[in-house]
């Protein structure tokens, strides 16, 4: 008798609602009933509301069950679902279901179908063929490639990659290095962590082909200390695939963990918190790449940046332009957070309304109440009333709309919510996470929080309202970075859209 | 993660390891300060806190002042400058996590276990902190306990950890 296989998320959010329970009750019941079953913890498919979900292989594919508790397990076995049988959690094949199939997987086509530190996986399903194809056409090709790929940043600003690939390529140094901002720390946003825990060596061979076109040969990869399956399956992969020679001596990768900061998301600070220093804002110029870690031309990139790579470099540029709208092209892994029914990873090209997005493959609010707001692009992204949801998901539409598409996290609130709450929770994040370099950032913050609680206790709510105004301009324009410079885009747009909750004794909180 | 007592010689051995290193990946760039977040998130590890008493070795071994040195250690929400519980739970209370109710899971620490963020447990069993998101926003609202992350946390969940760590 062969043994059936069986496959169950061993990403962190899968374990976090008991993924590894259910594995192991599987095992056990297999073991008490005599049936032979092997167990393939795989990354997870992105459909995160029906986490632990468990997927049998028969003659045609596999069959999804879930969400799966361990209470389940027995009625599973009893129903006959190693032979695929039918089953109150029945979903079919994940293809076949709405939420998968209406995606376009670049680059998560891998995540949740291999064993992420399987090399033999990894080859098996397409991989190293981009750091291959690069090798034989060349650094400029490579580059050229990116350029006709029509890339940008996937860590928030949107710049265009082949621009920055260029500059370090052309920069004159014995050192380069490729630096990989796994910071992700923008609220709703978990693409990078299932990207690195689910498909690894994608990872690493972005950073391969990357490294070979711009002349580096060192790479770091910054993963936030929050993240500690991702760290350890990162760490084991760059051990893999140096055992196996996939770098051939030209290049190496180190993982470094941040310390619980957001603002070593920014890279600057991150360069500096590598260096061993606090994770403080540079100014710039000098740019990365023409001074960045250790004073070396410096390329860093988002995870997702990278890991877009290896697709371009194996489909060529035009196949992934071919995705996306107007200045937006290929695909983005968007990512459905909070209050949402269908909650998880969607990849899609650039386009779909947020409406389309909240509500048609979210499928609405997870406590069936009305949509309240939806906040996009992290923490200092804008906060949408439901009035306002048929702006396009791409860069320059939401920024038209007053907004930013950031890191590509959608987070869903109900009506229960308190914008002036949201509002002061804003300026609070400052506060708490301000590196301290300019006095808006740090000192204004504080202020902003001071104002708005005047303002929903009664205290010359209309003298308030104007102060936080100046106050929000001095912000923006005084700010070296992100962090200060846009935490007015949250408040402002909360004040914009839900002008009654502003009015004094309307907070709940 | 257990806090055990402070030991110049072990501190001594965790940087001396984190410098061959950094030298051995980054040449002459991995001079001076660039292994410290290593060395101290090994010494937190070892020690469950960073000691006072490491940072003159620091200091010396890396060559970089003492001010600098408690400068990177201060701004790092991450590193303890004295042992925490024997368990710690850090609780998410970012936008995702507020959108499912975590505000309403930290009222219930303080109410029913009398514990706040950055506060410890009587018995020294486990430290409650805030954190800001921990990718896990589509299953909130989140939590880690040690290196183990729980998704949909509710007072069930709550009730069951607090009377677990006190074992
Ligand atoms: C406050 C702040 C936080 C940031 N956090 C992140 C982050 O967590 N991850 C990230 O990739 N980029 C982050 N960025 C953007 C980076 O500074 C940088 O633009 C990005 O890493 C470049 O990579 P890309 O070209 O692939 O987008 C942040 C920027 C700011 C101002
Ligand atoms: S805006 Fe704030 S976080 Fe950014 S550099 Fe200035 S002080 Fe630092
Ligand atoms: S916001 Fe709580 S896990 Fe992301």
């Amino acid at each position: 008798m062969s043994a059936t296989r069986i496959y169950i998320a061993r990403d962190s959010a899968a374990r976090s609602v008991n993924a590894d329970a259910v594995a192991k009750a599987i095992e056990q019941q297999a073991r008490a009933r005599g049936q032979i079953v092997e167990i393939v913890r795989t990354g997870s498919h992105g459909l995160l509301w029906l986490e632990p979900l468990v997927e049998v292989a028969g003659p045609q594919g596999r069959t999804a069950y879930g969400p799966v508790r361990v209470g389940d397990v027995v009625g599973l076995f009893e129903a006959g679902f190693l032979h695929g049988a039918p089953h109150d959690l029945s979903l079919g094949p994940v293809e076949e279901i709405d939420f998968f199939k209406r995606q376009h997987r670049f680059t998560f086509a891998r995540v949740g179908v291999v064993d992420p530190l399987s090399l033999d996986d990894y080859r098996a399903h397409g991989g190293w063929q981009g750091l291959e194809r690069a090798r034989t056409i060349g650094p400029q090709a490579v580059v050229d490639e990116i350029a006709n790929s029509g890339l940008r940043g996937r860590g928030g600003a949107g710049f265009p990659a082949h621009i920055k690939w260029s500059a370090v390529q052309e920069a004159q140094s014995e050192r380069k290095y490729v630096v990989c901002n796994a910071d992700e720390g923008d609220s709703g946003t978990f693409a990078d962590r299932m990207l690195m825990e689910g498909d690894p060596f994608l990872l690493i061979e972005g950073m391969a082909i990357c490294a070979y076109a711009v002349g580096s040969d060192r790479g770091v990869v910054y993963i936030r200390s929050e993240y500690p399956d991702a760290i350890a399956t990162m760490g084991a992969a760059v051990k893999s695939a140096r055992a196996a020679g996939i770098f051939g001596g030209a290049f190496d990768i180190e993982i470094r963990i941040g310390a619980g900061a957001y603002i070593c998301g920014e890279e600057t600070a991150l360069l500096e918190s590598i260096e061993g220093r606090r994770g403080q804002v540079r100014a710039k110029p000098p740019l990365p790449v023409q001074s960045g870690l250790f004073g070396r031309p410096t390329l860093v990139h988002n995870v997702l940046t990278l890991a877009a790579a290896p697709f371009i470099l194996t489909q060529g540029g035009p196949a992934y332009a071919a995705q996306g709208m107007g200045r937006s092209r290929g695909t983005m892994p968007i990512q459905l957070a909070g209050n949402i029914k269908r909650a998880g990873l969607f990849e899609a090209p650039f386009g779909l309304t947020l409406r389309e997005l909240v509500y048609d493959v979210g499928g609405g609010t997870a406590s069936g109440r009305p949509v309240g707001a939806v906040q996009v692009g992290g923490p200092l992204g804008a906060y949408f009333p439901d009035s306002l949801l048929d702006v396009a998901f791409d860069y320059e539409s939401l920024a038209q709309a007053g907004g930013l598409l950031g890191h590509g996290g959608i987070v869903v609130f109900d009506d229960s919510v308190d914008m002036s709450a949201q509002a002061r929770f804003a300026f609070s994040f400052c506060a708490i996470e301000s590196c301290g370099k300019c006095t808006p950032c740090r000192i204004g913050s504080t202020r902003g929080m001071e104002t708005l609680d005047k303002i929903a206790t009664g205290v010359e709510p209309e003298k308030n309202k104007a102060l936080l105004k100046d106050l929000m301009n001095v912000m923006a324009d005084g700010s070296l970075c992100a962090l200060g410079g846009l935490t007015h885009l949250p408040v402002s747009s909360a004040m914009k859209h839900f002008p009654q909750e502003f009015e004094p004794g309307n907070r709940s909180t | 993660m257990n806090a055990s007592a402070f030991d110049a010689l072990e501190v001594e051995s965790i940087a001396a390891a984190e410098i061959a290193r950094a030298l051995d990946f980054y040449g002459p760039d991995g001079r001076g300060a660039a292994p410290l977040l290593p060395i101290l998130h090994a010494l937190q590890h070892a020690f469950g806190y960073i000691d006072d008493e490491a940072l003159p070795i620091l200091a010396r071994m890396l060559n970089i002042s003492q001010a600098e040195l408690r400068g990177v250690v201060s701004f790092y929400h991450d590193f303890r400058r004295a042992p925490a519980g024997r368990h710690r739970l850090k609780i998410c209370r970012a936008e995702a996590c507020q959108s499912l109710g975590c505000e309403a899971l930290v009222a219930y620490l303080a109410q029913a276990f009398h514990l706040a963020p950055g506060q410890t447990t009587p018995d020294g069993a486990l430290t409650l902190e805030s954190v800001y998101c921990l990718g896990d926003c589509a299953l909130g609202p989140a939590a880690l306990i040690d290196d183990e992350l729980i998704g949909r946390l509710d007072k069930e969940r709550i009730d069951a950890l607090m009377s677990e760590v006190r074992k």
